[in-house]
């Protein structure tokens, strides 16, 4: 770690628009005015204590933070002997996820920049619903991409949406998923974006995107650190995360980057095994490439075109992954790991009947980690300590996971037998 | 109708000196050029060589050659349709050298429009290696901006190829004299702020952005996006060094009931659009609208 820091110096204030050599801005000419606008609008909103106190109050009385931290005896338990256990309990915050967070402070920015409008593209449907929440709030238009084949996967959260007056525009080319809701989202934006602004919901996209939505979200590990600290009066051995396109991942990691005994660890859509289409495991199938405005790493074919993901969870089936974990796993800073459909499954399961929580899928893949991680966490310390960020909430999920488990008639919708 | 264009690209492949044969001397100060765009492999790969035949045949100047990509992000729904089929018809990305190597010489250079990540993972020399030996003029790359461009810039450098950088009408003063700096052959400017697409009228602030890139300096400026009428392309030449048209001409064999049919339709717009750029009336600076005789276009590949 003193050899990574001598090379690349502090982590957690590393910069865009670059991360080694990934990130960037790989989009059209007619983007770059406004990506230079939201840049100069963030620093300044930055610099402005003002920004900051208002982005605070909101987080306090409306998303309801600091979320808390709970501990897990039961469920660590089936991670390994003597391990601790502690979630961060991003499910708790208002909106069900940690995708407020960002929301908030973009949908501040936009009032700033004096827009009236915001697109956004969503996979699980977490941060449609967040958009969707924060644009009701502020008194702004709301237009939400969504593949059509996770309209049908996350139609909860698709009626949410609309409920909050969002327009839900189910996006029917290509594979229908969360990486076509991009194109179309980046589609609208060019044509519009003099009026509107793309309220990008993980940290990937153009620079400023990847820089601007982990600082949004890098209070998910300043909570959670002094948490613990509070707890426990020392930081974990290991931090655990899903990492989709990466927020919530590089949220908790960020406080963390600096401390080299804090093991970090992303846990990637294994999905039904390492076959090609079969998968969102971008560091185990991917190499470098560019998709969605940065370079980073990439599920793609021997000429470039990118292949199918998969996952049973919405939020996590993207090829491509933030441009800051894409540094972290080349510099050796983090670890990622792919854990499957069913590893996720039964972990979901587990916590639901250990400890009365029922987690995202995505975070089930956290949870899953951790159980194939505590193996090893014996040799780290006597009493080694993981925290898993509990990036959302399952009720989304209820009809998926029933299915899946059998609780829930494919075809009728009633109850099955288990 | 190719005779003069053909022979200034007998001895150049690149899109330079084909517009500045084009664009004078003269003393109605010449004309612009008309660039065409299809995709390789729709409706196959000889399909798509026969058709960019037929469009040179027709009288386009310059041909503009897309590479099917997955993520189209600057490609509105006709060419995101007509590559979607190409992909799913399993052209490749070498099919794109091998079509470029089939039309080059026909008295058009052919400039190979390609999202940046086909490139990338080709490795950026060797595909300039590839495309430079196959006869290509160079690359027109929507996603790929000159602050990103560096590997590329290098690349077409060693090769003597063409690379045309974007400009749009929210481009700053700054940027418009830093593309034009890093662009070589001409400068390709959006004419609205949008994605491809056949539109009603050109965007209004197109001839603007022609006059202000001329002024960041630019020695050639050409216009796109939105271009698809020869009513458009008479206009739009009345100021620009070049009108470049996509969806209306790739509608034409999207929407054709066969193959032959849409060659036909093909010619048959190209030869209307090739008459709207001859009949512009380039002696002012920006030419009245509407000047232009109606050349009896079937204009069907719009309205359909």
């Amino acid at each position: 770690m003193p050899d990574l820091q001598a090379r690349v110096g502090l982590l957690a204030t590393h910069v865009g628009p670059y991360w080694g050599e990934f990130g960037g801005r790989f989009v059209p000419e007619a983007l770059i005015a406004a990506l230079d606008e939201i840049d100069t609008a963030y620093h300044k909103a930055l610099a402005d204590p003002a920004f900051g106190d208002e982005l605070a109050r909101l987080h306090r009385t409306y998303t309801g933070r600091p979320s808390p931290l709970t501990e897990v005896p039961r469920f660590a338990a089936h991670v390994g002997a003597g391990v601790r256990v502690f979630l961060k309990r991003e499910d708790l915050n208002h909106t069900g996820s940690h995708k407020i967070n960002n929301v908030l402070g973009q949908a501040l920015l936009v009032k700033r920049l004096g827009k009236k409008r915001v697109i956004a593209e969503t996979g699980a449907g977490q941060h449609g619903v967040a958009t969707a929440t924060a644009a009701a709030l502020l008194g702004l238009e709301c237009t939400v991409y969504m593949g059509e084949e996770d309209t049908q996967r996350q139609a909860l959260n698709v009626a949410r949406m609309r409920l909050l007056g969002a327009e839900v525009v189910p996006v029917t080319i290509g594979t229908r998923t969360l990486k076509d809701a991009i194109n179309e989202a980046l589609r609208d934006w060019v044509a519009n974006v003099e009026t509107t602004h793309y309220l990008l919901g993980t940290v990937t996209g153009p620079h400023p995107f990847p820089e601007m939505v982990r600082d949004f979200h890098k209070i998910i590990g300043e909570e959670a650190r002094a948490q613990l600290l509070g707890e426990i009066g020392r930081l974990p051995d290991a931090v655990a995360a899903c990492v989709g396109g990466g927020s919530n991942a590089m949220g908790i990691f960020n406080a963390f980057l600096d401390d080299p005994d804090v093991r970090l660890f992303g846990f990637e859509a294994g999905g039904r095994g390492l076959s090609a289409g079969d998968h969102a495991a971008r560091f185990s199938g991917g190499f470098p490439g560019v998709l969605h405005g940065a370079r980073s790493y990439l599920l793609q074919d021997e000429d470039g075109q990118t292949v199918p993901s998969h996952s049973v969870s919405a939020g996590l089936d993207y090829p491509s992954v933030g441009p800051e974990h894409a540094w972290l796993h080349d510099i050796g800073r983090a670890t990622y790991l792919p854990v499957t459909d069913v590893e996720a499954m039964e972990a979901f399961r587990l916590l639901c009947r250990t400890e009365g929580i029922i987690p995202a899928i995505e975070s089930a893949h956290a949870l899953a980690g951790a159980i194939q991680i505590g193996a090893q966490a014996t040799q780290w310390s006597d009493e080694p300590v993981v925290l898993v960020n509990l990036s959302g909430r399952g009720d989304k999920d209820v009809a998926t996971a029933a299915r899946w488990f059998g609780y829930l008639d494919d075809e009728h919708g009633g109850e099955g037998d288990q | 109708m190719t005779g003069t264009i053909g022979a200034t690209s007998a001895t150049t492949t690149t899109t330079g000196p084909a517009l500045d044969a084009l664009a004078g001397p003269s003393p109605d100060g010449g004309r612009a050029a008309l660039i065409g765009y299809l995709p390789v492999g729709y409706p196959s790969v000889p399909g798509s060589v026969q058709a960019v035949r037929t469009m040179i045949d027709a009288g386009v100047d310059v041909v503009e050659l897309g590479m099917p990509y997955s993520d189209p992000v600057m490609d509105g729904p006709i060419i995101q349709h007509a590559v979607d089929e190409a992909l799913r018809g399993g052209t490749r990305v070498k099919d794109t050298l091998t079509a470029v190597e089939r039309v080059a010489g026909r008295g058009a250079p052919v400039l190979v429009m390609t999202y940046w990540n086909l490139v990338l993972r080709y490795g950026v020399d060797a595909y300039a290696r590839d495309l430079a030996a196959a006869g290509g003029a160079g690359l027109i790359t929507p996603d790929l901006i000159p602050d990103e461009a560096e590997e590329w810039i290098a690349a077409s450098d060693a090769y003597g190829l063409d690379r045309v950088f974007l400009v749009a009408p929210s481009s700053t003063p700054e940027r418009l004299v830093s593309t034009a700096a890093a662009s070589r052959g001409f400068v390709y400017a959006t004419s609205t702020m949008g994605v491809t697409g056949e539109r009603a009228t050109v965007g209004e602030r197109a001839a603007q952005l022609v006059a202000d890139a001329r002024a960041a300096g630019a020695e050639r400026v050409c216009v796109g996006v939105g271009v698809s009428r020869p009513e458009h392309a008479a206009q739009v030449a009345s100021y620009a060094d070049g009108v470049i048209v996509g969806s209306a001409l790739v509608r034409t064999l999207v929407d054709a009931p066969d193959e032959a049919t849409g060659l036909d339709r093909l010619a048959e717009l190209t030869a209307a659009l090739a008459q709207g750029v001859r009949t512009a009336d380039r002696r002012g600076d920006h030419a009245e609208v509407g000047t232009v005789p109606d050349p009896g276009a079937d204009d069907r590949s719009v309205t359909a």
